[in-house]
């Protein structure tokens, strides 16, 4: 299992070799076998007396996150439709492509998106799950922008991207606090401890991260935008990401963990409602678009909330019904967009308001579209699997258990939305088929003269359709070997139920279905007359514009805050350091309680020292009111000059030597420099400014002096430097402590010091000498 | 004693930390020569002020001032001689490149 998963990322590491014979080959014919054995290996589990499969393998045992699979129906069922329709899409993609693309980077991005979509539904570890599902975010990226040179693939790739990671990240977030709360990181293991999980604090964020991962992925309401755009992506990957494989990662999830939340009423209200919403919506701007892929696009969105809803009802119904559809969608709506693609590659259009009366040139392809739409729009005819299954979906909601006030009105409500959302599937089948294949054909407006695809070309979506009939026609075939052990695994008990087509007139299911077809054909035939509400009801109401009101803010805000402090002005730099300094040191001090104003242990004050604090004060002062450039650096020669000597008179001749020879030979450099700057001005003008920098500078000087007087007298331990006085001698063989600290003791220290020196001295010399500006020479 | 010079300390940095603020580069080099006097001052006062004589070895004489602040002001004397004299020269270039020393207007372009 562990090499089924991975087979098809190996293969992406050799694409890129093997894609350069392509002139000879199309590099999809030598990697066609992948999926088609994965799916072979996968065809031997399917059986009546199907069991559950385990393989671990490590990977960061340190971490609890090992490649755990795990098979059972559900994932079986997955894995199957992920490796059959990737093999058909891998065939069909051989004739859509031609050699002139680049070959290498499609099929890349495709097998690993196989390797990851296969990983998803096989994960055991939360972990790994979510890997392999920011791998198929990630993957589905590149192909939807796979034509990087079109604006809007970039545009469709960007908004998928963004809209699926961040459903992703929630995902993480869920997974996490799922982790932290059952101490395990097994989706079998939570399942066992859901009590654990609902009895938690964290229970709501959990539910709400979930659905937010789940949401996103599976393109539900409100999250739906992104999918209609990801249709700049070539047919095939629309084909087998956008309604086979990718949107229904969601739908996986929620049905794994749809056995710990089983207790709960709350995840399977807003299952149904979100998935009830997204059925009508979805449908309802189905009939909308222009667009044949913008069509399937809605119409994916819908089936999938439909799928979703069935899920939501929780009962055995409704999730047979949801495992059922699962199977039955990825059926027909394969067939559709590969036919889609067809269509679009044989007459160079894709509007349907372009094409028309294209049965007479492609009888082949028009036959294969008349089985998907019908089967989409659930016409009861015993070949169509999708009838089946529609016939569950409204069986299903008309058996809600439950009390509350809300999950009454929800079940009073769900069959009224149910057939609603049904009747507009109904009317975008038809308009999608007939306004294709039939009515006139308008030659002046094709690009190409229409006809047939080659016959290869008709080979996948044909085997799709072929799986429509025989699902239609056997149901309880497929129900017996793969259908009912999905159920099981979903709902937790064995789901057996038999698949009939005939109910009986008085059958409710098969009233509601005769109420949608009528309505439908109805509402059809006269498309034209009703078609301007949408100018009302979505009208400006557009999701895309919300999500692109939120790039363009989220863009333009942060722009604005970065200018905001980000003037390039350095005062305003300083100013917001030193207030943080001042804000934060003075806070720590005030709320710990390290103020200490207990002075005892004082040196006796003398005068002298007083008038060279005096003197030096003073400097300190006149050097910030100084006009005079000449001034300003001559008081700051007397401040150092003080200070050295201060340290005459605190017994450090050596301080006091270097800091007079240091402070005149920076006077010297100061008067160098002088030279050469303009004269001071009188500071800022502006009032407020000075009144700021003048707050800041005695804050600052105020906080280094409640500092330095509470840590003066906070002493911890004794002072080192007896040692030092002791072993000056013995040690250094030196009397002069401070020189022995420097060269011996602290040796290291004045290396450095040396350096930083030497340093200065380097980078005045280039400075000064390297002028490329000036073009010396 | 140590008070009084905390205090000239903290003036030290006060009136260092308002040149800093200023606009022109030759007042913002004398604000951090004001700084390091500061902190110099600073470390000095922190290891006790006047407890006996210059810490260099001699007869008789038991109580010595504290060598290892010594060391480490000595060090930091040396290395902001060598920071503001490459600022000095540096901020000559500037003026010589820009033709101003307004630190408003040397900003530079994104």
């Amino acid at each position: 299992m562990v090499f089924a998963v991975f087979a098809p990322l190996i293969f992406a590491i050799i694409i890129p070799f093997i894609s350069r014979f392509k002139r000879k080959i199309h590099t999809g014919w030598l990697i066609l076998p992948v999926p088609l054995l994965i799916f072979i290996y996968f065809l031997q589990f399917v059986g009546r007396d199907f069991s559950t499969i385990m393989q671990s393998t490590n990977w960061i045992p340190s971490l609890d996150i090992s490649l755990d699979f795990y098979l059972d129906g559900l994932s079986l069922l997955f894995a199957l439709l992920i490796s059959g329709i990737g093999t058909l899409v891998v065939l069909y993609s051989i004739y859509y492509l031609n050699k002139e693309e680049q070959l290498g980077h499609f099929y890349t991005y495709l097998y690993i998106f196989m390797s990851s979509m296969l990983g998803v539904v096989l994960s055991d570890n939360v972990f790994v799950l979510y890997t392999f599902w920011e791998f198929t975010s990630l993957s589905s990226f590149l192909l939807i922008g796979y034509w990087h040179y079109r604006e809007k693939s970039r545009y469709g790739a960007l908004k998928s991207m963004l809209i699926t990671v961040f459903g992703g990240f929630s995902l993480l977030g869920g997974i996490i606090l799922l982790t932290i709360v059952t101490g395990t990181t097994s989706i079998q293991e939570m399942v066992s401890k859901s009590d654990l999980i609902i009895n938690s604090e964290y229970f709501l964020f959990i539910l709400v991260f979930l659905l937010l991962g789940a949401f996103t992925k599976s393109a539900q309401f409100p999250f739906h935008i992104w999918l209609p755009d990801a249709m700049e992506a070539p047919t095939p990957v629309s084909a087998y990401l956008h309604s086979a494989t990718m949107v229904k990662a969601g739908i996986y999830l929620m049905a794994r963990f749809s056995p710990i939340f089983s207790e709960v009423p709350l995840f399977f209200v807003l299952l149904s409602i979100f998935g009830l919403v997204t059925l009508t919506w979805a449908s309802y701007m189905a009939v909308r678009q222009t667009d044949l892929k913008g069509i399937l696009a809605f119409s994916t969105i819908s089936q999938l909330g439909m799928i979703m809803a069935m899920l939501g009802f929780g009962t055995t119904y409704g999730v047979f019904a949801a495992v059922f559809h699962i199977l039955n969608h990825a059926t027909f709506k394969g067939s559709l967009f590969m036919i889609a693609g067809i269509v679009d590659h044989e007459t160079g259009s894709r509007d349907i308001r372009k094409l028309g009366g294209l049965m007479t040139f492609m009888p082949i392809s028009a036959t294969l579209a008349v089985f998907g739409t019908f089967s989409m729009a659930g016409v009861p005819l015993p070949f169509l699997n999708g009838f089946y299954s529609k016939e569950k979906f409204f069986e299903s909601s008309l058996h809600l258990e439950g009390s509350g006030t809300f999950v009454e009105g929800l079940i009073t409500a769900a069959p009224i939305i149910a057939v609603v959302g049904s009747i507009f599937t109904f009317v975008y089948s038809m308009y999608l088929f007939f306004g294709t294949f039939r009515g006139e054909y308008q030659e002046s407006e094709l690009p190409k003269k229409p006809h047939e695809a080659p016959i290869m070309m008709l080979v996948p979506p044909a085997i799709l359709v072929l799986g429509v009939i025989l699902i239609g026609l056997f149901p309880n075939f497929f129900n017996h070997v793969l259908i009912s052990h999905s159920a099981d695994a979903v709902y937790g008990d064995s789901v057996t139920k038999k698949i009939k087509f005939w109910h009986g007139w008085d059958s409710r299911a098969f009233q509601m279905s005769l109420v949608v077809i009528s309505l439908g054909v109805l509402l059809y035939l006269t498309k034209s007359k009703w078609d301007s509400i949408y100018s009302f009801l979505p009208g400006p109401l557009s999701f895309n514009r919300v999500y692109d009101w939120i790039v363009e803010k989220v863009e333009s805000v942060s722009n604005r805050i970065t200018t905001f402090y980000m003037t390039g002005s350095l005062r305003l730099y300083m100013v917001l350091i030193l207030t943080t300094i001042i804000i934060i040191t003075a806070s720590t001090l005030v709320f710990t309680g390290g103020m200490n104003f207990d002075v005892n242990d004082l040196a006796p004050i003398t005068t002298a020292e007083i008038i060279i604090a005096t003197i030096m004060a003073l400097g300190a002062i006149g050097t910030t009111i100084a006009k005079n450039r000449i001034a300003a650096i001559l008081i700051l020669g007397v401040v150092g000059y003080g200070l050295s000597i201060l340290f005459v008179m605190y017994s450090a001749p050596d301080l006091a030597l270097t800091q007079l020879i240091v402070e005149t030979v920076t006077v010297v450099l100061f008067l160098l420099c002088f030279y050469h700057l303009p004269n001071l001005e009188s500071g800022t003008k502006s009032f407020t400014k000075t009144g700021t920098n003048l707050l800041i500078s005695t804050g600052y000087g105020l906080l280094m002096m409640l500092i330095g007087i509470s840590a003066y007298n906070s002493r911890f331990a004794e002072t080192i430097s007896t040692y030092f006085m002791e072993n000056t001698y013995k040690l250094g063989g030196g009397h002069n402590a401070v020189n022995v600290i420097l060269v011996d003791f602290r040796g290291i220290d004045t290396l450095f010091e040396i350096a930083v020196l030497f340093g200065a001295a380097l980078g005045i010399y280039t400075m000064i000498k390297l002028r490329q500006d000036k073009g010396a020479k | 004693m140590e008070i009084i010079m905390i205090v000239l300390a903290a003036i030290l940095f006060a009136t260092g930390v308002y040149n800093l603020l200023q606009k022109q580069l030759l007042r913002i080099i004398i604000g951090t020569a004001l700084i390091s006097h500061g902190a110099h001052l600073f470390i000095l006062t922190m290891g006790k002020l006047k407890r006996g004589a210059p810490p260099v070895e001699a007869h008789g004489v038991s109580d010595y001032a504290d060598p290892l602040p010594q060391a480490l002001i000595l060090t930091s004397i040396v290395i902001s001689f060598g920071v503001t004299s490459f600022l000095l020269v540096l901020a000559y270039r500037a003026y010589k490149l820009n033709n101003t020393d307004n630190m408003e207007k040397l900003r530079g372009s994104e």
